[in-house]
């Protein structure tokens, strides 16, 4: 009836503690289920999208697409211009409802060449 | 006070992991992920039944990327009243070593606040207990398939009140300012910044602090997905919601708010309901009352804030 | 908070003390940092008592909340475990009962709560009287459950409490009982130990990365108490709590021993307290302050020429199976006293139905009797202990049942009013 020790590794600093646990069977296990922070931890919800949000060339970078979004995957580059991480999007389609410049669009997914 | 160049900058950082189980255009995810850009990842964060116990994800996996724990329904407020005391008593042990600059955070919806959650809530405001209780209101048990609870507004379609809502809705700032804790404030997702601003001042208070943010729900209003940010505004252009702060006792209006003392500046009620499939077999005479309701409020809001005046300093 | 007017430490010393002064001071001895309380007859004491020692400065660095109900004080507890902090609580009946709920979640989470109860009988109507009920009743919970004696057992089980809790290979919540007034509101003298003495034998307060599987730390942010669906391993969590508890029966005869090197004080081999068992016919098992007087009603047969002897049993959770197969077999008849009732199940009484089935099987053992007394605090004079005692020796010398078996149980001293 020997458990074994191999989930203490979890309670380690973020570098040390492995990415996503993998247990074998109850022996294995930590006396309780302890999760772990990670993108996508349902998947990629870029799945779920019927439209996706395309930002066009007029942006004035000004964020508020940015700020109102409630996934935060629209992300700031180093030229200030916005990029919207396409893996995680669930195309509420916020963004776009909200663009005070009508600068970002949303394009059915099928309508996409990798759509 | 931050504005949307400076948080540009500065608020880059996202707590609450993308690849969620939110629904899509989710209020509740936007409000979290501003109060945690204003709080810091040395915030430990409680969250009774609700919503937010779900949408982290199914283990071992989860979304917050800070210290968070799941808890009983009714217990919520009282957990986190434990939890800051062992920081305190963490702090007595190990100094300097930044134990007392954690915050207690209890998320909870308003179920969890107003009806299932109130006891330990007002128990913890009595007792002054060092946490920022936040209830994030999407006026009824969405988790659970749009239950009615006593946040739900007047008229509302629940899946518990098929004709609409007998009663009017619990004003939990208002039963919480009369606790007489340190801070009592009200927030829309319509207003991130104004969210991140309160939070950021809560954060430098210290003993109970309040905060109730309006977090829309797209399945269980009858709204799109797209349109939680833009039914959150009606709501406070109406007037239905207000933007204030309750500080050491005294009042004051929000920037959004404000102007709309004047009864002409606000929208009529009905540009707020008729979007939302929840009131569409609204009758007229719940119509009229609720747009009367809301007027005599705001009358009440303006003699109280004139009593003000009168106070003792 | 109060800062120490002086450096107090405690020095080993007696004092006549009450049942829920001497827990109190167990859980100072212990140097618990986080208490939560919460008034309930008859567990008040505990609270108050430790009330003024935080605000004497006797506690520094101990946080003591206010709660406004059990089911708050049950979670702030369980909260305040979280973040890695030794706690302390004490409740009663109806206290139990409303926090169930956190009960249950302490358990699943695996904290090292120690909670001291001063038993009491389930209302309606209204008891606040000993009776075993209370605490019986959280048995599938997850908690490990003991029964005190005396006095000086509550002090002592409490430190012995923290150390089985604590230890990195059981990490399970504990309730320490006693029974409501007989030991809560009596007073008698309590040996209380040098702190020193206490501080090596206790494991050291948990260091600043907390308990060893949960953690409420920024640098190392993680979540517990995600949903796991049923083809996950929700199941398998929960065999973990039963092994644990299994493998806590062997850290609990450890402790014992332990404690007996370095205090000299011993309570058997800490499961079970066996008195004349050995050379006797017919035996009782028997928990609670009853125990206590049981063994004056033991010797008092002995001398008399009777075979008789008993089994104290400390621990109900975990269940000392092994021990109490062992002992039932040095017996012809074997009476079972509870204190408490589980209405509905085969005998009427939870001890002596997790007895039969723990006998279920063995060849050559006692035939057991099952008996309850002392409900609701009514009370079970010495007199009335003997003579149950010499019922069973009747019915093991004629197979006569006594007049008062009602189902099968012996409802030992009902009323009856002319």
């Amino acid at each position: 009836m020997v458990e074994s020790k191999k989930w203490e590794k979890i309670n380690k600093s973020v570098k040390e503690r492995p990415k996503v646990q993998e247990y074998k069977n109850w022996r294995e296990l930590p006396p309780i289920p302890i999760s772990l922070p990670i993108d996508g931890n349902i998947g990629t919800t870029g799945d779920w999208r019927t439209f996706r949000p395309i930002i066009k060339e007029g942006c004035n970078k000004c964020g508020i697409c940015w700020m109102y979004c409630p996934e935060g995957v629209i992300k700031r580059k180093e030229d200030g211009k916005f990029e919207i991480d396409l893996r995680y999007c669930k195309g509420c389609g916020i963004c776009a409802k909200e663009c005070p410049t009508n600068n970002i669009k949303m394009v059915r997914e099928s309508d996409m060449k990798d759509g | 006070m931050v504005k949307l160049k400076e948080a540009l900058e500065s608020c880059q950082e996202e707590y609450f992991l993308p690849g969620n189980s939110c629904c899509a255009g989710c209020g509740l995810e936007l409000a979290l992920r501003w109060a945690i850009k204003a709080l810091g990842s040395n915030t430990a964060l409680v969250t009774p039944a609700s919503c937010l116990n779900v949408v982290v994800g199914l283990w071992p996996k989860t979304a917050p990327n800070f210290p968070f724990t799941n808890m009983a329904f009714a217990a919520g407020a009282a957990a986190a009243t434990g939890m800051s005391a062992a920081f305190k008593a963490k702090a007595y042990r190990f100094p300097g070593k930044g134990w007392d600059e954690m915050t207690t955070i209890t998320f909870a919806g308003d179920g969890g606040t107003a009806d299932i959650g109130i006891q330990g809530l007002s128990g913890a405001a009595e007792r002054n207990s060092d946490q920022i209780y936040v209830c994030y209101d999407n006026e009824a048990y969405m988790n659970t398939g749009i239950q009615r609870s006593s946040s739900t507004p007047h008229g509302a379609w629940t899946s518990t009140t098929t004709k609409g809502k007998d009663r009017f809705k619990k004003n939990l700032p208002a039963i919480m300012a009369a606790h007489d804790i340190p801070y009592v404030a009200t927030c829309s997702i319509s207003d991130p910044l104004d969210l991140y601003n309160k939070f950021k001042k809560a954060k430098s208070i210290e003993g109970c602090r309040y905060i109730h943010i309006l977090a829309p729900c797209p399945p269980g209003w009858g709204l799109e997905s797209s349109e939680s940010i833009e039914i959150a505004k009606l709501a406070v252009k109406t007037g239905s919601w207000i933007l204030y702060e309750v500080e050491k006792g005294i009042m004051s209006l929000s920037k959004a708010s404000k102007p709309l003392l004047d009864p002409s500046k606000r929208l009529p009620l009905i540009e707020y309901l008729s979007r939302q499939k929840r009131f569409a077999n609204i009758s007229e005479k719940d119509l009229i009352e609720l747009q009367d309701y809301l007027d005599h409020t705001w009358k009440r809001l303006e003699a109280d804030l004139s009593c003000q005046e009168e106070y003792p300093k | 908070m109060v800062e120490t007017q002086k450096d107090f430490v405690q020095k080993k010393e007696s004092i006549i003390i009450k049942g829920n002064v001497a827990a109190a001071y167990a859980a100072k001895s212990a140097r618990v940092q986080v208490i939560s309380a919460y008034p309930i007859t008859p567990q008040t004491t505990v609270v108050e008592k430790l009330s003024e020692f935080v605000d004497n400065g006797e506690m520094p660095g101990t946080e003591y909340i206010k709660m406004e109900s059990e089911h708050s004080v049950f979670a702030a507890v369980v909260g305040a475990s979280k973040a890695g902090t030794r706690t302390f609580t004490a409740t009663s009946g109806q206290g139990i009962f409303y926090a169930h709920e956190m009960i249950h979640w302490a358990a699943g989470a695996r904290l090292p709560i120690v909670v001291a109860i001063a038993s009491r009988g389930p209302a309606p109507p209204w008891n606040i009287w000993a009776d075993f009920t209370d605490v019986i009743s959280q048995r599938d919970t997850g908690w490990m459950s003991c029964f005190c004696a005396e006095h000086q057992e509550i002090y002592d089980e409490i430190l012995m409490s923290y150390k089985v809790c604590e230890d990195h290979d059981i990490l399970l919540p504990k309730f320490v009982s006693y029974g409501g007034f007989i030991l809560s509101h009596t007073s008698k003298p309590v040996i209380i130990e040098d702190q020193d003495l206490v501080d090596s034998f206790l494991p050291q307060l948990p260091s600043e990365d907390g308990w060893p599987h949960i953690w409420m730390d920024p640098k190392r942010p993680m979540m517990f108490g995600n949903l796991i669906m049923p083809a996950n391993f929700y199941y398998e969590f929960r065999l973990k709590i039963h092994d644990a508890f299994i493998r806590a029966k062997e850290k609990i005869k450890n402790v014992a021993k332990e404690f007996e090197k370095v205090f000299g004080r011993n309570y058997g081999n800490g499961l079970i307290q066996e008195y004349h068992i050995d050379d006797a016919d017919v035996g009782v098992i028997i928990y609670g302050d009853l125990a206590l007087q049981m063994e004056q009603a033991v010797d008092d047969l002995r001398a008399e020429g009777y075979n008789v002897g008993m089994v104290k049993l400390r621990h109900f959770r975990p269940f000392p199976t092994e021990d109490i197969i062992e002992a039932a077999k040095k017996v012809k008849i074997l009476g079972v006293i509870d204190r408490a009732t589980a209405f509905g199940s085969l005998t009427g009484g939870p001890v002596s139905c997790e007895i039969k089935s723990a006998l279920h099987e063995t060849q050559g053992t006692a035939t057991v009797l099952p008996v309850i007394n002392g409900l609701g605090g009514r009370e079970v004079t010495l007199e009335q202990q003997k003579s149950q005692l010499k019922t069973l020796v009747k019915f093991h010398e004629t197979g006569e049942l006594p007049k008062d078996v009602v189902h099968g149980t012996l409802w030992d001293g009902l009323l009856e009013v002319d």
